[in-house]
């Protein structure tokens, strides 16, 4: 297994209601300097998280312990720019399995879905209601389904579906990779590339 | 299914080995360009697996991201920076990939490498590690950013799994202006798309000023289609795209090149295919362009206002916030505003004809002095054609210094970085928050326009030194 099977999490969130939140900002570069792929959690937000002289910003949700969980809720628009993998492995690391927005750039989904990070992508008025749910109770929970694909706030039972290619679903359920899948059709690559000019 | 295709069509389908119903493409991979900073997990992967790589010669490694732009010759001061180099040399060698580290003369920039080196060619599926891979779409490729999982793939296989993407064509027809560039032609789109009005799309760039453009022009072009949220942009070849390949070393030659061109000539998009999304704008309405907020999308033409927030779509906080951090005012002028730095370079802006712009506006003139300056060739090939045609000498007249290739301050790996609440005018494509270094200011722009700056201190409209009058 590439990384923990993904199949029902329920788990309080952590808002960040924030647009367009870009990748410089979930992993600064100096941080892709690694040969491996560790203390990536410590990173994550790193200078929204911390002064340059390391102590924590106060205000900075991650820094607030009314907020816990394994879900991460943001706002539209979330993960744009490079392609840092080290982004979703910052999440991942962190403990976040889950990333809930209404919108995603392309590059960080697919790079999530590798990994075992769901994107979960729900209407603007669904996001809305989420940030509601939870600025009500910071403890509000979030049930997200992934063999029903769907997302539930619990306490009020409102719920939206959400989209996820089939065979990124099969992965994720069972925790493989893409690296599995190719390697089982190697042949059939080999013989491809032969017709293919150099 | 209609028999009439796009080029997006053509060139994807031709290189899918498998569909999997209700699930992506697997889609082999012709180049893999590989660089030092998403690498060294990658190859880590296939040591683990206890894989190699399937075709090295279809596979080449540069070092430019976390590289020195001065002193290149030494060792590298940072630890972090001189083990990833040394991994990726390792690995190189263990897998006998070609390396192009420090100091080798084909060293550069990854997305200036490869096309230079014939490397880049038309038809071609490409990948690579970073998301300025969009570059190499400017010959007619599909090329496209990868995370470092997928680098692993491509490494042991050869091949990606992708959904096929949607497809949008970009029609701009019309003359351009004096003094605008293909850079501002490209900040005019996405001040007009957002940063994700084109997620989920490959865009084909089409039209009259596309086809006016040279080259270099068109990697500018499409290097930056990331920025709006595409997967990649794509431009049909033609016969400026063949001049270009032809002859560099890895362009197929003698009867390989015949029968490449056969299939090159057939990449354009079938009169009436459809795209999924189609957008039209009109080149004359493009004027020199500057961004004064914290995503590429915040730009405008150099002589105008900045928007107030009524007049945008979506969060108006997130408006303010990005003002704030520029320390920048609703409805004020761009022009006037005193910067600080200017960065000439990065896989947007660093190649021989960005030069020769910067030249022109700062011959005769000085670099004003209380600007730092950072120039810094895409690759070692552009650093030659610099001394070759005397732009050096220009340059260093004016008071500036020219630097060693690399990508440099436009992510701030290295030492390259702009201090915190200072202006940068930037020939990059990314002006986020803390980019160019924690609290740096970023204003995109094109060389003109750098250069603009680079002379007076401020932002100016390049037009004004150019003895053009502005409208």
């Amino acid at each position: 297994m590439a990384y923990d099977k993904f199949n029902i999490l329920t788990s309080t969130a952590v808002p960040l209601p924030i647009e367009n939140v870009d990748t410089d900002q979930i992993i600064p570069a100096r941080f892709l300097k690694a040969t491996e792929r560790k203390g990536f959690g410590d990173n994550l937000f790193r200078d929204w998280r911390y002064k340059p002289d390391n102590t924590p910003k106060e205000h900075f949700v991650l820094n607030n312990p009314i907020y816990s969980g394994k879900i991460l809720v943001g706002g539209k628009n979330f993960g744009s720019g490079s392609s840092r993998e080290h982004a979703a492995w910052a999440i991942y690391d962190y403990g976040f399995r889950c990333v809930v927005s209404s919108f995603f750039a392309d590059i960080f989904r697919n790079n999530c879905l590798n990994i075992g990070v769901l994107p979960v992508q729900v209407s603007a008025e669904f996001l809305q209601k989420i940030f509601e749910a939870i600025e009500a109770d910071p403890k509000a929970i979030l049930k997200v389904d992934l063999p029903v694909q769907t997302i539930t706030i619990v306490a009020s039972g409102q719920q939206e579906s959400f989209d996820i290619n089939n065979y990124k679903k099969d992965n994720m359920l069972n925790g493989y990779d893409d690296i599995d899948y190719l390697l089982s059709m190697k042949n059939e690559i080999e013989n491809f590339a032969k017709q293919m000019p150099l | 299914m209609s028999s009439k295709t796009t080029l997006f069509d053509k060139v994807w389908d031709s290189h899918v080995v498998r569909k999997i119903d209700k699930g992506p493409d697997v889609l082999f991979i012709d180049r893999h360009l590989v660089h030092e900073v998403t690498s060294p997990v990658a190859f880590l992967g296939l040591k683990n697996r206890k894989s190699k790589v399937l075709y090295p010669e279809r596979t080449f490694a540069t070092a430019d991201h976390n590289t020195p732009t001065i002193n290149q010759h030494l060792p590298v001061k940072d630890p972090l920076s001189a083990n990833q180099l040394k991994a990726l040399e390792e690995n190189a060698r263990e897998h006998g990939i070609p390396y192009w580290g420090l100091g080798h003369e084909k060293n550069g920039i990854v997305h200036v490498i490869g096309p230079e080196n014939g490397i880049t060619l038309p038809g071609a599926t490409i990948v690579c590690g970073d998301s300025h891979t969009s570059t190499h779409g400017a010959f007619g490729a599909i090329a496209f950013g990868i995370g470092t999982s997928e680098v692993e793939m491509v490494l042991s296989t050869q091949c990606i799994m992708q959904p096929k993407a949607k497809k949008m064509r970009i029609t701009i027809d019309g003359a351009l202006n004096k003094a605008v560039t293909p850079k501002d032609v490209a900040l005019y789109i996405i001040s007009r798309l957002t940063t994700s009005g084109a997620t989920g799309y490959f865009v084909e760039y089409a039209g009259e000023v596309f086809r006016n453009m040279s080259m270099e022009g068109r990697m500018t072009v499409c290097n930056l289609s990331i920025e709006m949220g595409a997967r990649g942009g794509m431009i049909a070849p033609d016969e400026k795209t063949f001049a270009y390949i032809k002859n560099r070393e890895y362009t197929p030659k003698g009867s390989a090149w015949d029968a490449a061109m056969e299939y090159w000539k057939t990449l354009k998009s079938d009169e009436g295919a459809l795209f999924d999304k189609e957008v039209v704008f009109n080149g004359s309405d493009i004027e020199p362009m500057i961004t004064y907020g914290t995503n590429p999308g915040m730009g405008i033409g150099i002589s105008l206002g900045i928007p107030r927030a009524e007049s945008l779509e979506g969060g108006v906080s997130t408006y303010k916030k990005s003002l704030e951090y520029m320390d920048f005012h609703e409805g004020d002028a761009m022009l006037g505003k005193k910067i600080d730095f200017v960065f000439l370079g990065s896989c947007t802006n660093g190649r021989i004809e960005d030069f020769r712009a910067f030249a022109e506006i700062v011959k005769g003139r000085k670099k004003a002095d209380h600007v730092t300056a950072w120039l810094v060739p895409g690759s070692h090939r552009v650093e030659e054609a610099i001394r070759e045609e005397g732009i050096l000498e220009i340059l260093e007249e004016a008071g500036f210094e020219l630097r060693e290739p690399g990508c440099s301050a436009c992510l701030a790996m290295n030492d390259d970085k702009i201090p915190t609440g200072k202006y940068a005018v930037s020939t990059s494509n990314r002006n986020f928050e803390g980019r160019q270094g924690p609290g740096a200011r970023t204003l995109l722009a094109s060389p003109l326009v750098a250069a603009a700056a680079a002379v007076t201190g401020k932002v100016t409209d390049p037009r004004v030194l150019m003895e053009l009058e502005t409208v």
